[in-house]
């Protein structure tokens, strides 16, 4: 049984039929990336697997239980985390509030310190930021936030919507190798990115989407391989 | 601030005291030179001859004597003009949309108050009771304000708003409207079915009517004292200590917190575990309670309320938060008792130095026209945020 499970998921907005029949899955300790240029599909995926828009058709499952109609805050309970495209940090709360925020179903203060300090470790630059408003970040720093906080509640499953977006090429580096390590470490994680040519390096399987539709799906390698996918997304 | 004063619960206590007190003494000190300056100028005009004529001093001197009332009655009203100001701009801050229902929330309060008091009264429980035991039950009428109207928004909110939340931003607007038309209509139901008139009067008990001398000095051969009302002493201190309360819970509980990240982003929000519906809720019901609140006080200090009673303090209220900054609780603070402030100058003063002309029925053009201004020349208000155009 696959950790997450997506089957024959449609998701409309308004008329627009966003999603047309996605299914995939992704195993434990995987890293799993979607691929695909704008527009076809990759942030309505996760947004509909953490509930933000509602899928019309088709079914989300975790670790074979059915989440599909869960608010988004109990999915968020169930156990996926979700870092939004644009990194989501709440602007006007400090470093340490926005981490805080992460952790905010956990109701025993101790806890959430000792999870600070665990991704503190990950990510020490954000120790030396704690009292900083995090709309004072430059974009790697808000982008490590927002993924430190997108572990504090320890989620089976990490979503990552876009993490090197916008970003200077050495922190895209930087970015790669910390999802590289929470990968080692045990973390499960569907990426989405534009960056096909980093994502495919670093996942183990990818799915390709165009408008709405899967197109092509394997191990990173295969896909990596397929002449369209080089031609449309890896330059050549 | 953080590194100085390291307890959270102190730093929050304490960070609103100090702002209220210099917003307050800002004000004023501007105001009153401001004025100062006015009747200097005008001290030879003829509005000036003609008091000399009709009360033997001149206007820079009845400008001086009326100053600490006007002051005093001014950071009354303004406090509570804050108070309701804060229920427009903290649904502002979720929402972005205007609760234009808040001034029949606030109208809700005040008659469920006066009312509880009004069944007291008839009761003969008001009657030759001690100053602790009135004071005890006119806390009791503010409580059951609170919780009438928070109660109340809570359930515009659900009934009224939540339906339409994916909706364009006029729509919730228009509901907005609706809902206030509606429980207008309802109060007037209300009350003349069971009391077959519109108003209540607030009841007298207690010493709220007395007045207490704070000083009295001499200037200038002209006899200066000040004593104030105890209800507008009450007005002032319940108003201090809700501002210093909401201040506390916005900054420094977890709610509060929850409320700030859902009105910074609210699909992140409930990324991070937060029921948002929930958050909505209980902004409503702190809005609608401190509006409640507001409503009793209103009530005290102006004595007589009708089905109505919501337009005008809604109205100013919602001037105040726009001046202030909208979404912006310190702006709405700032932005009370600012208008608070200048509306009560305007309706000290205008009558004496326009000779009767433009007499103080004219101080609510003075609280529009400063809308006007803001809207025009400072959309963001004194502390707000440029936001960018959402409409």
């Amino acid at each position: 049984m696959s950790l997450l499970e997506l089957e024959n998921i449609h998701t409309y907005y308004g008329h627009i039929h966003a999603l047309k029949g996605i299914s995939l899955t992704v195993d434990e300790g995987e890293i799993v990336t979607l691929i695909g240029g704008n527009g076809a599909g990759k942030s309505t995926t996760l947004r509909t697997i953490s509930g933000l828009v509602r899928a019309r058709h088709g079914s989300v499952k975790l670790s074979g239980h059915e989440i599909t109609k869960m608010p988004p805050h109990q999915i968020v309970m169930s156990g996926v985390g979700h870092v939004p495209e644009g990194r989501g940090i709440f602007p006007r709360l400090t470093v340490q509030e926005n981490l805080e925020m992460g952790a905010y179903t956990i109701n025993n203060p101790a806890e959430v310190k000792r999870r600070m300090e665990e991704v503190f470790t990950l990510f020490p630059r954000l120790k030396e930021r704690i009292y900083q408003k995090g709309g004072t970040l430059s974009g790697g720093e808000q982008q490590m936030l927002a993924t430190a906080r997108g572990l504090m509640l320890k989620p089976k499953i990490l979503l990552m919507d876009e993490p090197s977006m916008g970003l200077a090429p050495v922190l895209v580096d930087a970015i790669f190798d910390i999802i590289k390590k929470l990968n080692a470490e045990g973390s499960t994680i569907l990426l989405v990115e534009q960056n096909a040519l980093m994502a495919l390096k670093v996942a183990a399987r990818a799915y390709v989407l165009e408008t709405g539709r899967i197109v092509l799906s394997g191990t990173a390698k295969e896909v990596a391989a397929n002449p369209d996918v080089k031609k449309a997304y890896l330059g050549g | 601030m953080e590194r100085i004063i390291k307890s959270t619960v102190l730093r929050e206590l304490l960070r609103p005291l100090g702002q209220i007190v210099a917003f307050v003494l800002g004000t004023g000190v501007i105001l009153s030179i401001l004025m100062f300056l006015i009747s200097l100028i005008a001290n030879k005009s003829a509005a000036s001859l003609a008091l000399i004529e009709r009360n033997g001093i001149d206007l820079f001197t009845y400008t001086l004597i009326n100053l600490p009332q006007v002051l005093v009655d001014g950071m009354a009203l303004g406090f509570v003009y804050a108070a309701i100001a804060l229920g427009y701009t903290m649904v502002y801050g979720v929402l972005e949309f205007i609760n234009f229902a808040h001034s029949e929330i606030f109208a809700m309060g005040a008659f469920i108050g006066v009312e509880l008091l009004l069944a007291l009264n008839a009761a003969e429980k008001l009657s030759n009771i001690t100053v602790a035991t009135a004071f005890g039950w006119l806390f009791v009428a503010i409580l059951a304000g609170m919780a009438a109207s928070g109660i109340t928004a809570v359930l515009i909110e659900r009934i009224a708003y939540r339906p339409l939340r994916g909706a364009e931003r006029l729509v919730p607007l228009i509901s907005a409207i609706g809902v206030s038309f509606f429980l207008q209509d309802a109060i007037r139901l209300t009350e003349s079915l069971t009391s077959g008139q519109f108003h209540r009067i607030f009841p007298t008990f207690g010493n709220f009517d007395e007045r207490v001398s704070v000083l009295s000095f001499n200037v200038a051969s002209t006899q200066m004292i000040l004593d104030i009302p105890i209800k507008s002493l009450v007005v002032i201190v319940v108003a201090i200590l809700m501002l210093v309360g909401l201040n506390y819970l916005v900054n420094a509980t977890k709610l509060g917190k929850a409320i700030r990240s859902v009105a910074q982003d609210r699909n992140t929000a409930s990324l991070m575990g937060i029921n948002v519906n929930f958050v909505i809720s209980m902004t409503f019901l702190i809005g609608g309670s401190l509006g409640g609140a507001a409503g009793v006080l209103y009530a005290l200090k102006f004595t007589r309320i009708d089905p109505f009673v919501g337009f005008m303090p809604g109205i100013k209220a919602f001037t105040a938060a726009v001046l202030g900054g909208i979404g912006n609780l310190t702006g709405a603070l700032l932005g009370g008792i600012v208008l608070g402030m200048v509306e009560n100058f305007a309706g000290a003063y205008l009558g004496v130095f326009t000779m009767g002309n433009f007499g103080v029925e004219y101080k609510d053009l003075i609280s529009f026209l400063i809308l006007i201004l803001v809207l025009i020349f400072r959309p963001s208000g004194l502390l707000g945020e440029q936001v960018s155009q959402k409409a």
